[in-house]
């Protein structure tokens, strides 16, 4: 009947006939479905501005090397709260233009870390530009490449006063009467950055990661975070800025060793900096709140280390002492 | 004995119970959990365990069976020199004196008559010979004769591969240099994101699917003993698939990107230009099938043929827009990058080697059978595990699930194809030392194996667990595109093109090809192997993201100096390349008519 050895056309047509239904079973249905989801009500749709950035993220084609998804598996906790669901992607993943479809921004390799919850993890503008212009001025051990062309370098006196200088360390850029102004690109490309963060599920309940290691399993079930490690939190929350050394970098990022802040015997200004963020110096970049994202526990240690640590010798924070400078400052917040 | 081995077989059962019995238990999924799959392999491991030892224990008593047949022997021929009366072994004991002492005299084959060569035997003699320090190969037996035109679209699809390949490789080497000094130029069009894809594509589209090609061509009117239905479509497709190449390559480096996804980077304008390439050369080479000189389609037409139709649905179907939004571009993105390596460059490179490898051994392919089964194996499993590229994403459980058995089905069609080449070489080992030509079908036959089972096997969900968005992936994708698909590439070239032009390669080069791009890619794979192992574990450690990168250091001078030997293996083929079609034009060929068989 089908003689495939003698009858080229059978042969053709079963072949082709087959991938084509193969194909619909496997790729086009599926993908039908998925594209019915809905968006999480809290989910905030792509100002136009982000999605300008957006777009000069897959220009850059920054998913070489950057994932967008929380694999429902322990050792991506630290990159979101929940695994990702197909929802989360509802307002980003749509056909870019005419000619460019939707951004694959899941990834398939990940040479720098995870950037689903990027805007949350790392809030301050500044960082991020001169991350950026050069990521080695932030992070010393980092294989990014540097972006200097969404730069620009200017002289001071002719400087428009809308202009967002980055504050650039010595050792990384040093013309006299020059500044580096970040572009309309980078300003966007940091707007989409600072977008990304995981919504939260409208009913708090979320499906669980896969446990990875007996150890942290057996962490867990003895009775949860009894003991906080401060030095790890430093190292995923703050040392992006202030470096695991402490010593920040001169001309970005305020130093931590010694400082009459941290080693005040009244924690109060310290623990308000963390929860508020900072601004009152214009030698340094801003610093973010993190009061919505730390609890006072995780506070308390990330302090505790600080200033014990780098030769910093001062008395340990309490979660209690944390408690109640956030009473103090919802208190004034709702005055 | 036998009490220890069934300890050891239950606790091998049971190990996987209780490695997950802190898991939640559920019994949905529980075929894919990772312990029942662990269960299988174990089970698997027991089961070859059980085969060594049954061989183990036939051996054994077929040695006994041999020894007794010995001993038998050994007592006949004691009962014979028994039996001998003592005349008998004074005259067989006398000739054994005669022949101990006998001495050559030193002229027994050289006599001393002066040499002739009366049935001109001898067609070359050599007293030095050129290159004392290697072994000589054989030469290419004869040339074959084949339509001009048809000379020039194999040379020219060739030529525009090479040079792809050198371009295209010159770029990765760059990228991997990358990691190591991530500094080393600030111009925007040389970023690493931008110039990543540009690296893929260009190995992709440029060289590979060039190369098999222009290869096809050859195999196509060879095997269906017809000329090519339309020369001048050949061009017209060379010039699409070369333009597709430049173009995408500079939009790529513009920042022109079609969405990030791998091998999709190329925006639909300029991907179309491929598409209409393949279409054209589809036809083309149907065409030359249907009106074939022999009545049966050989195996390699079905891969070659099925090839271009299933990569022809498969680009319309990823660029397609109807789908694409959300996750659904996601679910695509898993099927095309997949089916772009499985449908396209290993069918078509599998049609290719049923022509080569016995075409070069002089002798025909083990199994006709095999081949059909490998075909059809091909299509069914290949298509379906397109999601393992997402396992643990958000897409469905389901469709990670199907991806992941379907890889397992993968053995099928991988052992089928393996054993068949295997086969057909088996009776033909002594080539491999006489031949500059096979050892690049061994090296591609095993990394087939080796790779393909690597890749299913890395689909299950712990080794994705370790694995996954690690360095890993890039030495498996190097392991596949290079060690199967180039080193195949290459045994072709070198199997055909000294008999269309009729120049050889010198050995030397052959041979520094060959090694320098086997130890390059073996240093790049291993290296890139061990590191990602370990930055999956610092991960799952929960050891800070940067501790990731720095421990990856020295896996990427390891990996950078692999890719430095496998580039300057490709200048030396491009070198050979070019000796081999140096004024191959000028040589007189005979055109004739293609001789008319009919069955």
């Amino acid at each position: 009947m089908l003689n495939f050895h003698k009858e080229h056309k059978n042969l053709v047509l079963t072949a082709g006939g087959v991938f084509i239904a193969l194909s619909i079973l496997i790729a086009i249905l599926p993908a039908f479905q998925m594209q019915e989801t809905q968006p999480i009500p809290d989910e905030q749709p792509l100002t136009a501005h982000e999605r300008e950035g957006l777009n000069i993220y897959v220009a850059e084609n920054c998913m070489a090397c950057h994932t967008q998804q929380v694999r429902n598996i322990e050792m991506d906790n630290v990159w979101g709260n929940r695994p990702s669901i197909p929802s989360d992607y509802f307002y980003s993943k749509k056909r870019m233009d005419f000619w460019r479809q939707s951004p694959s921004i899941l990834g398939s390799e990940r040479t720098g870390p995870d950037l689903t919850n990027i805007g949350k993890r790392q809030p301050s503008e500044d960082w991020h530009l001169l991350h950026l212009y050069n990521p080695r001025a932030v992070v010393p051990a980092s294989v990014m490449p540097s972006y200097p062309w969404l730069f620009r370098e200017v002289d001071s006196a002719f400087m428009s006063k809308d202009a967002k200088v980055v504050a650039v360390p010595k050792e990384f850029f040093n013309k006299p009467g020059k500044k580096i102004i970040a572009s309309y690109d980078a300003l966007r490309l940091v707007d989409y950055l600072k977008y990304l963060k995981q919504t939260e599920m409208p009913s708090g309940d979320i499906d669980d990661f896969i446990p990875a290691l007996k150890k942290i399993q057996a962490e867990r079930a003895e009775g949860g975070n009894q003991s906080l490690d401060g030095a790890k939190l430093y190292s995923q929350v703050c040392a992006a800025c202030h470096q695991d050394t402490g010593q920040g970098i001169a001309g970005a990022f305020p130093s931590l060793v010694g400082s009459a802040i941290v080693n005040d015997e009244n924690t109060e200004t310290l623990i308000k900096i963390v929860m508020q963020g900072y601004n009152a110096r214009t030698d340094y970049g801003v610093m973010p709140p993190f009061g919505d994202q730390l609890s006072d526990a995780e506070i308390a240690a990330i302090l505790t280390h600080e200033r014990s640590s780098w030769g910093n010798d001062s008395a340990p924070v309490t979660e209690d002492d944390v408690a109640k400078v956030r009473q103090y400052v919802e208190m004034e917040l709702n005055k | 004995m036998k009490n220890c081995k069934i300890i050891i077989l239950l606790f091998l059962m049971a190990l996987p119970n209780l490695l997950s019995a802190q898991e939640k238990i559920t019994t949905d999924n529980w075929l894919s959990s990772p312990g029942i799959i662990g269960t299988f392999i174990l089970i698997a491991i027991v089961m070859i365990v059980a085969i060594i030892i049954l061989f183990v224990k036939l051996n054994g008593y077929i040695d006994t069976m041999k020894r007794r047949q010995l001993d038998k022997n050994r007592m006949a021929f004691d009962d014979e020199l028994v039996a001998m009366d003592g005349a008998d072994i004074d005259a067989i004991l006398e000739k054994r004196k005669a022949a101990l002492k006998y001495k050559l005299k030193g002229d027994e084959l050289s006599g001393g008559h002066a040499a002739i060569d009366e049935k001109g035997l001898i067609q070359r003699v050599e007293k030095d010979p050129n290159n004392a320090f290697f072994d000589e190969k054989k030469k290419t037996s004869l040339s074959l004769e084949t339509p001009q035109e048809l000379k020039k679209i194999v040379i020219y699809y060739i030529g525009a591969a090479a040079f792809w390949l050198v371009l295209g490789t010159l770029i990765g080497q760059y990228l991997g240099m990358k990691f190591l000094w991530p500094e080393m130029d600030y111009q925007s069009w040389l970023s690493f994101g931008r110039l990543r894809p540009v690296h893929t594509n260009m190995v992709f589209w440029g060289w590979s699917s060039l190369a098999m090609i222009g290869l096809g061509y050859f195999v196509i009117a060879r095997t269906s003993n017809n000329n090519i239905y339309n020369y001048n479509w050949a061009w017209y497709a060379w010039r699409l698939i070369n333009a597709t190449v430049l173009l995408g390559s500079l939009c790529l480096m513009a920042g022109i990107n079609n969405g990030g996804g791998e091998y999709r980077e190329y925006i639909w304008p300029v991907m179309l230009l491929f598409a209409i390439g393949l279409v054209i050369t589809f036809y083309n080479f149907y065409k030359t099938v249907a009106t074939r000189k022999i009545s049966e389609i050989y195996i390699s037409n079905w891969f070659i043929l099925a090839s271009l139709i299933w990569t022809i649905v498969l680009t319309i179907i990823g660029y397609l827009p109807f789908y694409q939004d959300g996750l659904g571009e996601t679910v695509i993105q898993g099927y095309y990058m997949h089916q772009g390596v499985g449908m396209w460059f290993m069918t078509f490179t599998l049609g290719l080697v049923y022509y080569y490898l016995p075409s070069a051994l002089n002798k025909p392919i083990y199994s006709y059978s095999l081949g059909v089964l490998a075909f059809w194996t091909q299509m069914l499993f290949y298509t379906m595990i397109g999601t393992h590229h997402f396992v643990f994403s958000p897409l469905p459980w389901w469709l990670q699930t199907i991806a992941i058995v379907f890889s397992a089905g993968m053995v099928i069609p991988v052992v089928a194809g393996t054993t068949n080449f295997l086969m057909t070489m088996k009776g033909s080992w002594s080539h491999i030392s006489k031949s500059y030509v096979l050892p690049f079908f061994l090296v591609g036959t095993i990394f087939y194996f080796v790779g393909s089972m690597q890749g299913s096997v890395q689909a299950f969900r712990f080794t994705n667990f370790v694995w996954h968005f690690t360095d890993f992936n890039v030495a498996h994708s190097h392991m596949t595109m290079y060690g199967i698909i180039a080193f195949f590439m290459w045994a072709s070239i070198y199997a055909i093109l000294p008999k269309l032009t009729g120049r050889e390669p010198s050995q030397v080069f052959v041979g520094a090809h060959f090694w320098l791009a086997f130890i390059g890619l073996f240093a790049y794979m291993m290296s890139l192997m061990a590191g990602g192992t370990y930055k999956g574990l610092s991960w799952i450690d929960g050891e800070p993201f940067i501790e990731s990168v720095i421990l990856m250091k020295p896996y990427w001078v390891w990996r950078a100096v692999g890719g430095s030997l496998m580039f300057v293996s490709h200048l030396v083929f491009a070198y050979n390349f070019y000796y081999m079609v140096k004024g191959y034009a000028k040589k007189p060929s005979a055109t004739q008519k293609v001789e008319e068989i009919t069955v």
